[in-house]
């Protein structure tokens, strides 16, 4: 074949291959719809690359086998959907507080509860507000296509090491199902020294990850060094912009649902109306300050997502709420381009005239 | 160059695996493409369908509801999406499972392609979905009837290779059929 070097997966299966590609050679996870892909893919290859792969009794035995695995200095990843993240909270809390880095995908679905498996953005306050006990930030990372898959799941073990911290993939059901082209890169993310593994004291003083600290003071001034580390996350901002350039309104959206308004941003814009599109690639930390900057230009902005409303307020946050309008869907379908065209157009007429 | 379909039947008819060849055979052309399998409860019941766009651009949506076109494998799939094709947009129907009775749509260009009978021509009944994808690449002009045909080596796992000329030749049936007129 012509592109030989280029292959058609999914999603699900494109976040498990950057993820060995990056060096991950321990997964623990359990099964649930929407990901199955990922530990399938994994349970065959990560033997191979001379990994182990784990399915665990739980959901909640997984992150504690990633909080094990990670905290030797070893490269792990757990997958789950909605239901199966909820019940990794605590164990992503511990991560965070005893500073141990770790991959964790959530390929979400609908909710509360068991909810359905179509996609949803419904997750998005657990993903960015530190979905556990305590005051923590992960770094969170939303792809919107099968090769963004494949390089912010490489990224995401760079960056969980670089800041000892726990890194969230937040996808949904149309993401881990779509099969698109993929080119597969070489890793080229720099090695950690991890001064901090335990790898067995022998011949050097013992070294100790824990999330209690009882004595005076000690708390306190663990987490405000915690909190500058958050503060320092803000350099690993990333986001796309489509034709903001000229725009009087601007939509904002992140993953799947980005993915379908860049029909309906293109269909505006052929239409004549000055609509572009921000979509953030970090939503912890989110782009906050570019918004802010595109703000001092842009009149209006319109936050879109398969929620009722849960960026919007990042959105707000940023550029003032006064400029800001939604729309939102609750679980049960996806938008097609021509009905967000429509929600656009209705804005747009409103807003600017 | 833009184009989609949905591709639709009864689970077993190998509607997925057409769209996936569909898809290796635009990436094949250098297109860019999305291939969407039915995603929802219809999975655990009897039907199957998928969504395959292909485009000279960046590919927004891999979800359509108004396809420029669509393959109905079975009766209940042309019920669903034979009122969903875009106007003057393109529907094949599996004429040996339909009724003729059934097969009116308005406002589409609609080819029934008697799948079965020619897939026993090519030797094997059972390359039906092999017939009708060749006509719909024939008939749209999507991406090369060549392509398409390379598409079933990175598209079927190695053990099925064996099977490609036989595949390869229903291609060929369903579009001689399209470059016959039709019958």
């Amino acid at each position: 074949m012509a592109r030989s070097n280029t292959l058609l997966v999914k999603g699900n299966e494109a976040i498990a291959m950057g993820a060995i590609e990056a060096g991950c050679r321990y997964y623990f996870g359990y099964p649930i719809t929407p990901q199955n892909d990922i530990p399938e893919y994994m349970s065959r290859h990560l033997p191979e690359a001379g990994g182990t792969f784990l399915q665990a009794e739980s959901e909640i035995a997984s992150i504690n086998m990633l909080l094990g695995a990670a905290a030797t200095g070893a490269r792990a990843m757990t997958s789950s959907s909605s239901p199966g993240i909820s019940l990794k909270q605590e164990g992503i809390s511990y991560l965070c507080g005893s500073q141990i880095p770790g991959v964790i995908v959530n390929m979400s679905r609908s909710g509360p509860g068991l909810g359905g498996i179509s996609p949803s953005q419904g997750d998005y306050f657990q993903a960015t507000r530190g979905g556990g006990h305590g005051d923590y930030r992960t770094i969170v990372l939303a792809p919107h296509s099968v090769q963004e898959c494949y390089d912010l799941t490489m990224r995401a073990f760079d960056l969980a090491d670089r800041y000892r911290n726990p890194v969230v993939i937040l996808g949904d059901a149309l993401l881990g199902q779509m099969k698109e082209p993929l080119k597969p890169r070489k890793h080229r993310g720099k090695a950690v020294d991890k001064d901090w593994a335990l790898t067995g004291a022998g011949g050097r003083e013992p070294r100790l990850l824990k999330s209690l600290y009882l004595s005076e003071g000690e708390l306190t001034k663990h987490n405000w060094m915690l909190h500058r580390k958050y503060r320092r996350m803000r350099r690993e901002i990333r986001y796309e912009t489509v034709g903001v350039e000229d725009a009087k309104l601007v939509v904002v959206a992140f993953g799947s649902v980005a993915r379908i308004l860049k029909n309906a941003v293109s269909m505006a814009r052929e239409q004549g109306m000055a609509v572009g599109l921000f979509r953030p690639v970090t939503l912890y930390p989110f782009p906050q300050a570019v918004l802010r900057r595109l703000a001092e230009r842009v009149n209006r902005f319109m936050a879109l997502e398969l929620s009722t409303g849960q960026m919007v307020e990042d959105l707000q946050l940023s550029v003032g709420p006064d400029v800001v309008d939604f729309y939102g869907r609750p679980p049960g379908s996806i938008p097609s381009p021509d009905e967000l065209y429509r929600e656009i157009r209705k804005n747009y007429r409103k807003r600017i005239g | 160059m833009y184009f989609d379909s949905i591709i639709a039947g009864f689970g077993g008819q190998g509607v997925l695996l057409m769209g996936n060849l569909l898809a290796y055979a635009a990436m094949e052309e250098k297109k860019n493409v999305t291939y969407m399998p039915v995603y929802g409860v219809e999975m655990r019941g009897g039907t199957a369908n998928c969504t395959v766009v292909v485009s000279d651009r960046e590919i927004g949506s891999p979800i359509i509801h108004s396809p420029v076109s669509a393959v109905a494998m079975n009766l209940p799939s042309l019920e669903k999406f034979g009122p969903r094709v875009k106007k003057k947009g393109l529907l094949l129907v599996n004429s040996s499972l339909v009724p003729e009775k059934e097969i009116r749509v308005r406002g589409v260009d609609c080819l029934p392609v008697p799948s079965r009978e020619l897939a026993l021509e090519a030797g094997n009944e059972r390359l039906a979905n092999m017939v009708i994808l060749g006509a719909l690449v024939e008939k749209s002009g999507v991406v090369s009837l060549k392509a398409l045909k390379k598409a079933l080596y990175p598209g079927l796992d190695v053990r099925y290779h064996s099977m490609i000329p036989g595949n390869q030749s229903a291609m060929d049936k369903g579009a001689e059929f399209v470059r016959n007129g039709g019958r």
